[in-house]
């Protein structure tokens, strides 16, 4: 390994999109709603569907209400990033481009033990599911590596590669730093927990303690019927951008304590129906684009 | 003879598939080239390939069938259909015994032409328990992107294609390349045969026969235990799982922070091994060694260095985690949790498990009260009863459900529960599997009988029944369960009166079906310990008596009995007995009612009478007292009587007052035989 500096926080991102831009991805912004997951954002649920084939990076912040530890644990946030890249069809070489990626950030594949170690991913709140593997990385997993089989309940035609790579992770491994608010963010002195340990904070509280329930109920409940209502007007979009609010109050809910064991199943139920809808509303225009 | 090598070489293959789909490709190829008289086969699998190498016949020589075809007389229709079907002219057909017969000569044909008409169609249908689309549109599909198809007949490819029905499968076809280590020796290779393939992968760094891989992992693992002056803890599973992720099994050893050593040792190795695939480490006095042992993947440049110094961070990091879930999981006494159980479900019929919590408490102070425990114990019982599940809402086993019970035992010692107490929170899964040992100490013996009873009451209360091989709540491990516990124990219990209390005056769903299970559930242990079964069955023709312990000396005794020269013809003649009742009972029985001594002609008679008035209050008192042995001796003791009557007496005498007397008697004899058991039951 060079003796060079270990990448910062964005320079680590930087040179992900330096690789993924030369292997031909388009570089997209975060999607600008709350996600639970880089793959909920439309560049990659809507875009795995259909026969059009598509390649995008992009980082996207995510939000687990319920993995909030009040700034206190050194490897769990509520908020945190994800780089997702999504190729289609799927590459011949996709392992070999991952493997490539590593290297670009300085992890040599002759010194770390990589593995590709069995995952069948899953996703029921918007009815998709893939195989593929979790990447390891001396033993951490730095990347979710997963093959698309079907997402909206629909299956993929066209399969594609989807790369997600945990980033406060990888920065953590490459860095050598044990605590993600120790993590370099920009080479000069500013540290993760500068930027994000006020925020943690803050947000457990709002997720744990202080978020209005029957508020969120209620814009639950508002978001499902707008979600349904834009499906069928078909504008697929609109409709999916509700889906995912309604997912992340769902989240909230959860997080606050307040949906039994047995209501659960039925609220995902819900906000998987709103996907799928909104995946047919999607697949729709795509046939009408195509004449 | 030709040498078949196939390799099917892809992305990553899941560790615990990988076994299966070798046995499978193996016996799929035998079975398609049955022709060719498959042999000497061999398989080979890992994390990227599996592959098979037999010897085949060079071809399928000449033959001849016969074809049948329509009979002579059938309309002129059918023969054209039969000669079209074959391509042939009616002068090519014979008439034999009323029917077109068409006599074809095959021709040989070559282990080539066959294989590469075979092997594109098993590798279309191969039974992958899940299986993957990718690429551009093709339906052929694999468990992971299949790469490439190594296919050779005695080093010569053999040439098929996968394409079919305008589907390109991704363009796949027979060559002869492999592909070694993924990092140490990218790109491909030529392979000339089977055994200079595995040589080649090798060098490649490609360890490809699997009992290598475990060779290299056991004594690499062990060798770096010793020279820690520490054992590793056995796990042949685990063995198994990291020589299907790894070509080249490198074993290496790192450091577990002191700072970690504290916590419990279970929560160590279950996060070690579920999460890393890390093997546990054992001092000389048994307890945790502040190490681990892993499996890199590749000899390292630097012997190892950064990715030990790697893993053992990682390592922190899971352990920070578990220190959370430990210390955060104490600021609740286990007590204060019982309420939480309300929002947990149990099963949609069966309610909440805090109701079941409430239900296990109970019936764990009733089980304590019949195992005979004092007032205190019962209290303990009930107590432990009540917290048994509240480790469900913990964060810990949240994160590793398999600690369930274990951990509950931490928490309740940690609240100041009585040591009997947070021991059978603890233990009360036990047995968890075939292997595990029963609970011993009173308590838990209560809990863990407790909590099988209400789980078997409650699932035969709503007709959730095991059928076939589907038991989605383990109703049989928890039959078994209280066996086992029952008999490590000694305990006389009257399980039926138990499962009663656990139906809680319930009597719907199928719980009349209860004690047929446990015994079918105590049949199949009996057997797989090598016990007689059929005694058993012998035995159970009175119904499942609920005290297993009694049920069991009976049938040893029995057992014991019929293996002795006495027993063996004591059998005989109980069977010979009740064939020629069962025969003459069709004529014109049933004989039933006391014989008439008046009616006795031959001492052997009365004999057999005089033993039977001897015999039969022996018997029941010794059952009684359960002395079975005495019992069994009492009716083995009739056997010389017995042969002398069979040898004397000719029961169907041709005087019908006499022939039906000695039928009574038969019939008395039967009925004190059916004092210890169905006799008919017993083989042999």
């Amino acid at each position: 390994m060079s003796a060079t500096r270990p990448l910062c926080f964005q320079d680590l991102i930087l040179r992900l999109h330096q690789f993924w831009s030369e292997k031909g991805c388009a570089i997209l912004q975060p999607y600008d709603t709350e996600l639970g997951a880089g793959t909920l954002s439309p560049h990659t649920t809507l875009r795995a569907l259909g026969p059009k084939p598509w390649a995008a990076a992009y980082v996207q912040p995510c939000r687990r209400p319920s993995d909030g530890r009040y700034g206190e644990n050194p490897n769990r946030l509520q908020h945190y990033y994800q780089y997702q890249v999504l190729l289609k069809p799927t590459p011949e070489d996709s392992q070999q481009l991952l493997l490539d990626s590593y290297r670009a950030i300085g992890i040599d594949p002759e010194l770390h033990d990589i593995r590709f170690v069995e995952d069948d991913w899953e996703n029921p709140t918007i009815g998709a599911w893939g195989l593929g593997w979790e990447v390891w990385c001396d033993g951490m997993e730095v990347s979710q590596f997963t093959y698309f089989q079907q997402v909206g309940g629909i299956p993929t035609v066209m399969p594609s590669t989807e790369l997600t790579y945990g980033l406060e992770r990888l920065a953590m491994y490459v860095q050598g730093v044990e605590n993600v608010y120790d993590l370099d963010f920009n080479g000069r002195g500013l540290t993760y927990g500068d930027v994000f340990l006020r925020a943690e904070q803050d947000y457990s509280r709002h997720n744990f303690e202080l978020a209005d329930t029957q508020m969120l109920l209620t814009h639950f409940n508002d978001a499902e019927r707008e979600s349904m209502r834009l499906s069928e007007a078909g504008v697929a979009q609109p409709a999916y951008d509700q889906c995912l609010k309604a997912s992340h109050l769902f989240n909230l809910l959860d997080a606050r304590g307040v949906i039994s064991v047995s209501e659960r199943a039925s609220y995902i139920g819900r906000v998987r129906a709103l996907a799928k809808a909104a995946c047919d509303a999607w697949l729709a225009g795509e046939e009408t684009s195509h004449g | 003879m030709a040498e078949l090598f196939l390799e099917l070489f892809s992305e990553e293959i899941p560790s615990g598939m990988q076994a299966r789909a070798a046995d499978d490709l193996g016996s799929l190829l035998t079975k398609a080239l049955d022709g060719l008289n498959p042999r000497d086969l061999r398989t080979f699998f890992g994390a990227r390939r599996i592959a098979a190498v037999l010897n085949i016949d060079a071809e399928i020589p000449a033959r001849s069938v016969s074809e049948r075809g329509p009979r002579e007389g059938a309309p002129e229709k059918a023969l054209e259909g039969f000669t079209r079907k074959h391509g042939v002219t009616p002068a090519d057909l014979t008439q034999e015994n009323g029917f077109w017969i068409l006599n074809k000569s095959l021709d040989p044909v070559s282990a080539e032409s066959r294989v590469s008409e075979a092997v594109p169609d098993l590798l279309w249908k191969f039974p992958w328990p899940k299986s993957m689309r990718w690429g551009a549109g093709s339906n052929f599909t694999w468990v992971r992107p299949l790469r490439r198809i190594a296919c050779l007949l005695d080093g010569h490819v053999v040439p098929f294609a996968l394409a079919r029905d305008g589907d390109d499968a991704h363009g796949l076809k027979a060559s002869n390349l492999s592909e070694g280590h993924r990092f140490l020796a990218p790109g491909a290779f030529e392979i000339l045969s089977a055994s200079q393939w595995q040589d080649e992968l090798e060098t490649r760094s490609v360890i490809v026969d699997m009992d290598s891989r475990r060779d290299m992992v056991r004594t690499g693992v062990a060798r770096l235990a010793e020279q820690h002056g520490i054992t590793v803890v056995q796990d042949d599973g685990l063995v198994d799982e990291v020589c299907g992720l790894v070509e080249y099994p490198v074993p290496l050893v790192g450091k577990i922070d002191a700072a970690f050593m504290d916590l419990p040792a279970e929560v160590m190795q279950v996060s070690m091994r579920i999460n890393q695939r890390y093997f546990a480490l054992r001092n000389p006095d048994g307890k945790a060694a502040p190490y681990f042992a892993f499996i890199g993947n590749l000899p390292f440049k630097d012997g190892g260095k950064l990715t030990t110094a790697g893993n053992e961070r990682v390592l922190r990091a899971r352990f920070a985690d578990a220190r959370h879930f430990w210390d955060l999981d104490r600021k609740t006494k286990l007590a204060d949790r019982v309420p939480a159980l309300a929002a947990v479900t149990f099963h949609a019929k069966l309610g909440t498990q805090a109701e079941r919590a409430e239900r296990i408490s109970k019936l764990a102070g009733t089980v304590a009260q019949a195992m005979g425990l004092d007032g205190a114990q019962i209290a303990q019982a009930e107590r432990a009863g009540l917290l048994a599940k509240a480790d469900l809402t913990t964060g810990m086993v949240g994160e590793f459900p398999e600690l369930q019970g274990v951990m509950g035992g931490y928490y309740a010692a940690h609240d100041g529960e009585d040591e009997a107490v947070s021991r059978a929170v603890a233990e009360h899964y036990l047995p968890r599997g075939q292997s595990d040992d029963t609970a011993k100490a009173p308590v838990s013996v209560a809990v863990a009988l407790a909590d099988r009873l209400d789980l078997l009451a409650g699932f035969f209360a709503i007709g959730e029944l095991p059928s076939g091989s589907g038991d989605p709540y383990a109703l049989r491990r928890a039959a078994l369960g209280i066996i086992r516990t029952i008999r490590n124990n000694g305990l006389r219990l009257d399980l039926t009166a138990l499962f009663a209390q656990a139906a809680n005056g319930r009597a719907e769903g199928e719980l009349a079906k209860l004690p047929d299970f446990m015994a079918e559930r105590l049949r199949v242990q009996l057997r797989s310990e090598g016990e007689r079964h059929d005694v058993l069955a012998a035995i159970l023709t009175h119904g499942l008596d609920g005290d297993l312990v009694r049920l069991l000396a009976r049938t040893s005794a029995l057992s014991d009995m019929i293996q002795t020269e006495d027993g063996r013809n004591l059998l005989a003649a109980a069977k010979r007995a009740a064939n020629i009742l069962r025969i003459e009972d069709k004529k014109d029985g049933p004989h039933t009612g006391a014989p008439d001594p008046a009616l006795y002609t031959q001492d052997e008679e009365r004999a057999l009478a005089a033993g039977l008035d001897q015999a039969v209050p022996a018997i029941e008192t010794a059952l009684k007292e359960e002395r079975f042995t005495d019992a069994m001796q009492a009716i083995a003791a009739l056997r010389p009587t017995l042969d002398r009557f069979f040898e004397a007496v000719t029961v169907n005498a041709p005087e019908p007052e006499v022939r039906a007397n000695r039928l009574k008697l038969l019939a008395r004899f039967r009925a004190t035989t059916a004092l210890i058991a169905d006799f008919g039951q017993i083989e042999g």
